[in-house]
């Protein structure tokens, strides 16, 4: 979509669209640097502030959707049009999933944060900054169509991964060692999987701004059979 | 990644072939060397801004071009293999095999709607042996018969514009050609109209070759197996539909087929 629209009120319709994706993707951002900060500084206030503020999500999934059906009725959009809008409405679904599993790691905190510290959760902030990391760059990505960008983050999400392997062995040593851990561990291990998730959804939209940009779907790259990829394989006439 | 997407229509043999088709109008060149092939039992759109040679390509491909005074067209058209831009080859002919349905429905205005279906074969001095079931049977083909069999001597013009292209294309088939070519045909009718035409489209399909020239991307996208975009007498990009309105290769046709001009 380099260059613009000669209808500008369409032009108008799609800029609006990508700048509501946009202020989606930075109020979830938003609310997870503000979650690994309750988390860090123990504070409920703030886990409960941010739980709130997931209506603002919700809200503007609702209006974007609304925006995308608007749109396809009225111009019938084809080609990078059409991939852009149908990539908005999905990523939307997966950026309110974001939103919610925020407001999970916030329960969690308010919980633990009625216990004495079980220990300081160094690597699950470390953790959560990835994912935080991995969403600033892949709405970058999104704005300016980087496919580059986009498919370094997806590469990251091997990095969380590993994390969360890592702050799962670590608990359940603690686990063993004295029952009295489990409570707080569990609750740990729950955040560390939310994060984890987040930053598997976050994968998707990489794999969204790819196939937006390029046409290209490379979800489950290998390992569907042929036969039930989205993808075309040539798009030539049969006989040239 | 060998085998073929289910979806993918199966590769149909050609019926025509266009082969570095150059065509003037006096020293004017309207197409710079078109080459393209039209499959069997298939619908080809052909898509472009105005004046980029779409109707002087489609008249090239049953010899009307050269009805203008001034035109010629060099290169090959090849139909079943034959180049019918030769000498030896009489336009009468082609024009049987490769009918045309035309942007204005134009029944001839005198003629019944009787008539009318019979004309293209009459105004050649061909009676044909049954000519009541000939009416009836490219009537039918045409979706109309329905509509007219009970008035079948009212004049042609004293129906609807949508029942007026019908009636063209009953006239075209009436002559059983083998390939159709359509130069925006629905450009002057309404929706309703135009749904019965696209409809009556899928169903010749299963029979015939047919082109079509269009200005509207949603029908393009809803009627054609493979679309041609033309550009300044240029073939620009010419691939499946499916291809061309959801990843076009050339960023020309992106510009054209999402309205981003000039
Ligand atoms: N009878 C004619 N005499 C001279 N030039 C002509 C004639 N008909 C068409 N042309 C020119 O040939 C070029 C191609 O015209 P053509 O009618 O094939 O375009 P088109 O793609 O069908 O346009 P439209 O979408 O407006 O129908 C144009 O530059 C046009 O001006
Ligand atoms: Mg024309």
């Amino acid at each position: 979509m380099n260059r613009a629209h000669t209808d500008r009120e369409y032009e108008g319709e799609l800029r609006r669209v990508r700048e509501q994706v946009l202020t989606m993707g930075a109020k979830v951002e938003e609310m997870l640097d503000a979650a690994v900060r309750a988390l860090a500084e123990r504070d409920s206030d703030l886990a409960r502030a941010t739980m709130a503020s997931d209506q603002v999500i919700n809200r503007l999934e609702v209006e974007i959707d609304g925006l995308c059906l608007r749109v396809l009725a009225k111009r019938q959009p084809v080609a990078s049009d059409l991939r852009f809008l149908t990539m908005a409405l999905k990523l939307v679904t997966d950026l309110e999933r974001m939103g919610d599993l925020v407001v999970n790691i916030c329960e969690r905190v308010v919980e633990l944060n009625e216990e004495p510290p079980l220990k300081p959760y160094v690597e699950l902030v470390t953790m959560a900054e990835v994912a935080h990391q991995m969403l600033h760059a892949v709405l970058d990505a999104f704005l300016a169509g980087d496919v580059a960008a986009a498919e370094r983050v997806i590469e990251r999400d091997a990095d969380v991964d590993a994390l969360y392997a890592s702050i799962f062995r670590e608990l359940l040593t603690y686990m063993m060692e004295n029952t009295r851990n489990i409570y707080r561990a569990t609750r740990v291990q729950s955040i560390a999987k939310y994060v984890e998730r987040i930053a598997d959804h976050t994968t998707n939209l990489g794999e969204m701004v790819v196939f937006m940009v390029r046409g290209k779907d490379i979800r489950h790259s290998g390992r569907l059979p042929s036969r039930e990829r989205g993808e075309r394989k040539s798009g030539r006439p049969p006989v040239s | 990644m060998t085998s073929v997407p289910p979806s993918a229509p199966e590769p149909r043999p050609e019926k025509m072939r266009v082969e570095s088709l150059r065509a003037y109008f006096g020293d004017a060149l309207a197409l710079k060397g078109i080459s393209m092939s039209v499959p069997e039992r298939c619908v080809t759109a052909i898509i472009g801004p105005s004046g980029c040679g779409k109707s002087t390509f489609i008249r090239c491909l049953n010899r009307m071009h050269e009805v203008t005074p001034g035109a010629r067209a060099e290169g090959a058209v090849f139909l079943d293999g034959k180049n019918i831009l030769g000498d030896d080859v009489d336009p009468v002919d082609v024009r049987r095999r490769v009918g045309m349905v035309f942007q204005k429905p134009n029944p001839f205005p005198t003629m019944s709607i009787r008539e009318n279906v019979l004309a293209g074969l009459t105004l050649n001095g061909i009676r044909p042996p049954d000519p009541a079931r000939l009416v009836e049977e490219s009537l039918r083909q045409a979706a109309l018969w329905d509509e007219v069999k009970d008035s079948l001597d009212r004049t042609g013009t004293s129906l609807s514009g949508g029942q007026q292209q019908r009636l063209c294309i009953a006239r075209c088939l009436a002559l059983e050609p083998e390939v159709i070519l359509m130069d925006e045909p629905c450009s002057a009718l309404d929706p309703i109209a135009t749904a019965r035409i696209e409809e009556l489209i899928h169903e010749l399909r299963e029979r015939f070759a047919i082109l079509i020239v269009t200005h509207s991307m949603q029908q393009a996208a809803r009627v054609s197996d493979f679309t041609a975009f033309f550009y300044m007498g240029e073939l620009v990009e010419h691939g499946t539909a499916d291809v061309i309105f959801t990843k076009p290769t050339s960023s020309r046709t992106e510009d054209y087929i999402t309205g981003r001009f000039g």
